[in-house]
């Protein structure tokens, strides 16, 4: 039996630098939301000096957490508990993406066909004459009046159109990254650290495209469909709900691509000591999964 | 469970605080940590209590007295928010960070470092709130439920910097709970099984779980109005396809386990306290575990019962009125365990117990006014009127809080090594027991006579229970003061507590002495 004594991490001044950070960042947030359109704010120098502090501190906070565990400081149910932890932020995660597939099925299973007359509250429709319920919401319930309509959806466009259709080609890489990840996982288990960062390697390039096809799709939308966020309720959900998930692609990319430089250049991983990295790959996983959601009831339902 | 057993002698190079404001600023340690959310709550509380009494200040009369009806508004706004996200929540999670480790037997909480961060988010979060009292257009003044339009397209500018402030308090809700969860799950001693934790511990567990769950809702839902407000989406507007009905479903569902995650802890509190000065086992161990695991997993198919008029469907209706009576049931077996357990028991009344009892009978009183919001056609009478405020401050005020100040009286000597004023105690209880029952009883009859709610002027024939309904809440407000006298009083100095303080106590914490060590374990205590 080995005897261990509890182990409690110091006291640190980057927790409350990080409050501090968040402080600049909401406030500076808001101003400048707030004062969008005015020709002389400086709210946005706040959100600038709020996001820095916050890179800034989220930098050495982890610096010095990994140098603590390199030097053996941390306990093994320290570093269980980051396990936990990390796994209910993940759960945490799931519950917001939940609010946004909520309102999905709320408005494409009740809202929207109320609105154009059908179902038990279809009552509704007296106040827009002449509305028609169908998804994708193109023409919305006040004709446009309010908002600047679509041209065009972004459903699928049937199989002929397929292999031009840019969410079947973010599925197909996405979907690879999930496994290219998994890859370098199985590769670190077995103590193969070149082929561990060639795959990870990959992963991080496959994220990038993902992130530019996406750019690339969002260009079309508003360019070439006229669909954007001011286009109703599909252009509302649609743009949300994917924004929401390339903006995890994104944070997903990022903590694997520092995964990567750490091991590329500081060799900080071996087949038993990998947190760090199984964290990420658990992160893109469920990046991976919300995105088949997405696929599934954005795109092809 | 934790790798880490029985080990070696008393050679910890543990050192005590360390000196001067850094420590509160730096600090890592489970027991800084909670004192600094329960004196923040305990600000918190007043200010939002300062509140209270401008609503009944103007409330005392009918027509307009004191305050502009615009003003009214944010008062009403703002004591909501602040009583829920800045009193009652985080005076729950300081508990947890004082009682927790200790229950469990465990050094700290598993993530010292992010309990730190969540903590010192609140102070910020609440004063981006408090500011936009002077920003331009005011407060927010759409009700602590902030429901779309009100929130959306007739809100004042400052609905951006609540938006945001939400959106960290939210970041510190999940991270304190993660917290909690991991310490619970990792953490204990060896041989602290899942069904021998204390089950305040339980009650945390559980409640930790729902706001892991739902405060990522409610971002999502300040989320949905940024967009609406400021970027033209149309979530909460049936012109663009959406409808303001959306609002309420996201809202409420993280509303409803939100009213839970405000009792559940009180839960695990009360059965501590009954336990202790019955002097008896307390009755029905597991089904009080079972009953909250009930009571969570229902609280997420509940929320509409907040919405019977805004025109749901009728299967709807009928749904969720069978579900939350549904409730009942675990709710029930709750209370007759604390009876049962009081019943030939040698029991004493000091002053936790006091608390402890009128939080059983005054929070039932507000469960059967639940039921009775609870049943659909009758709700169509009662929705938004006084008869709804009543019920929700029985189980917020003498339910939550009460047992926050149980809580308090039970486990300071544990804190401070000293003995609180019984006297002074008693009579803290007294005045806060006649007091909260004057404010919110009659409620309940000017509610049912009709009384809309959130108005700052109101018919005639409801001044006579107004005044008495405002009389009764300045004497509640004014024993507060008397709270924060006797807390000082035992932080100074006082009789010295022993390490078990009452007779009747069960559980760890009462193994070490009073104060408890500043680290309380270094090595896992033994476990029974």
């Amino acid at each position: 039996m080995s005897y261990q004594k509890y182990y409690v991490p110091e006291q640190s001044r980057y927790p409350i630098f990080a409050a501090t950070a968040l402080f600049l960042l909401v406030m500076g947030a808001s101003a400048t939301i707030n004062d969008l359109g005015k020709e002389d704010s400086n709210s946005i120098y706040i959100l600038y000096s709020g996001f820095a502090v916050f890179a800034l501190t989220l930098y050495l906070w982890f610096r010095t957490v990994i140098r603590e565990h390199i030097a053996g400081l941390d306990s093994a149910q320290l570093q269980k508990s980051f396990v936990f932890g990390m796994a209910w932020f993940i759960f945490s995660e799931v519950m917001f993406f939940a609010a946004f597939f909520g309102a999905l099925f709320y408005v494409r299973n009740f809202s929207v066909p109320w609105l154009g007359g059908e179902g038990e509250k279809g009552l509704a429709n007296m106040l827009w004459d002449g509305f028609e319920s169908t998804w994708p919401v193109i023409s919305t319930p006040d004709a446009g009046s309010a908002f600047v309509l679509a041209d065009k959806s972004m459903s699928w466009p049937g199989w002929g159109d397929a292999l031009k259709w840019l969410p079947l080609w973010n599925t197909i890489v996405l979907l690879s990254s999930s496994v290219t990840v998994h890859f370098a996982h199985l590769a670190l288990k077995n103590d193969n650290k070149k082929s561990f960062n060639k795959w990870l390697g990959v992963t991080v390039i496959l994220a990038l495209i993902f992130v530019g096809l996406q750019a690339a799709e969002y260009y079309e939308a508003y360019a070439h469909y006229g669909l954007t966020l001011n286009s109703g309720i599909y252009g509302s959900t649609f743009f949300m709900l994917t924004g929401f998930h390339g903006f995890h692609v994104m944070m997903g990319g990022f903590m694997l691509a520092v995964m990567l430089s750490r091991s590329v250049l500081y060799d900080h991983f071996d087949s038993h000591n990998h947190f760090g990295f199984e964290a990420a790959s658990w992160y893109w996983h469920f990046v991976d999964v919300v995105w088949v959601m997405l696929f599934l009831f954005v795109y092809i339902l | 469970m934790s790798a880490v057993i029985e080990s070696h002698g008393h050679d910890d190079h543990h050192h005590g605080p360390a000196k001067g404001l850094t420590r509160w600023l730096y600090t890592t340690n489970h027991k800084d940590i909670g004192s600094l959310y329960l004196w923040f709550s305990f600000a918190m509380f007043l200010i939002g209590g300062a509140m209270a009494m401008v609503i009944r200040a103007e409330l005392f009369q009918p027509g307009m007295q004191i305050v502009e009806p615009e003003f009214y508004n944010q008062m009403l706004t703002l004591h909501g928010l602040i009583m829920v996200f800045g009193a009652v929540m985080p005076a729950f999670v300081g508990l947890a960070n004082w009682l927790v480790p200790m229950m469990v037997g465990a050094p700290d909480m598993a993530l010292p470092r992010m309990n730190n961060l969540s903590f010192w988010i609140l102070p910020f979060a609440f004063f981006i709130l408090l500011s936009s009292l002077f920003m331009e257009g005011g407060a927010p003044n759409f009700g602590w439920t902030f429901y779309a339009p009100l929130s959306t397209t007739y809100a004042p500018p400052s609905v951006t910097f609540f938006i945001f402030s939400v959106h960290i308090m939210g970041a510190s809700s999940i991270m304190g709970s993660i917290n909690v969860v991991v310490t619970i799950m990792n953490m204990r001693a060896p041989g602290m099984s899942l069904m021998k934790m204390p089950l305040f511990v339980w009650s945390w567990l559980i409640t930790a779980y729902l706001l892991i769950a739902v405060m990522p809702v409610l971002a999502g839902a300040v989320t949905m109005m940024l967009m609406d407000i400021h970027f033209g989406t149309s979530f909460f507007n049936a012109a663009g396809g959406g409808d303001p009905v959306l609002f309420q479903h996201i809202f409420w569902f993280f509303g409803h386990p939100e009213v839970y995650i405000m009792i559940l802890p009180a839960f695990g509190i009360a059965s501590h306290i009954i336990e202790t000065f019955s002097r008896k086992q307390l009755f029905g161990y597991s089904s009080m575990v079972w009953a909250m695991a009930s009571i969570a997993i229902l609280s997420f198919v509940v929320w509409a019962h907040h919405m019977f008029t805004v025109g749901l469907p009728l299967a709807a209706e009928l749904f969720f009125m069978w579900a939350t009576m549904l409730i009942a049931v675990p709710t029930g077996v709750k209370v007759f365990n604390w009876v049962t357990t009081m019943f030939k028991g040698s029991i004493t009344y000091e002053t936790p117990m006091l608390f402890a009892i009128a939080f059983v009978v005054l929070f039932t009183i507000g469960g059967f006014s639940g039921l009775m919001l609870a049943i659909t056609p009758a709700d169509f009478q009662y929705h938004d009127t006084y008869f709804v405020v009543a019920h929700f401050h029985y189980v917020l005020v003498p339910g939550s809080i009460f047992s926050i100040m149980a809580a308090v009286y039970y486990w300071i000597p544990k804190w401070t090594g000293n003995m609180y004023d019984e006297r002074l105690g008693k009579l803290h209880f007294w005045l806060s027991f006649t007091g909260v029952n004057v404010t919110f009883f009659p409620q309940h009859w000017i509610g049912l006579a009709g009384m809309p709610r959130r108005v700052p002027d109101y018919a005639l024939q409801f001044a006579d229970w107004n005044m008495i309904s405002s009389v009764g809440a300045f004497l509640f407000g004014a024993s507060q003061i008397l709270f924060l006298f006797i807390v000082l009083k035992t932080v100074m100095g006082g009789k010295k507590a022993t390490s078990k303080v009452w007779e009747g106590a069960r559980g760890l914490e009462w193994t070490v002495e009073s104060p408890a060590p500043y680290h309380t374990f270094s090595t896992p205590p033994k476990i029974n």
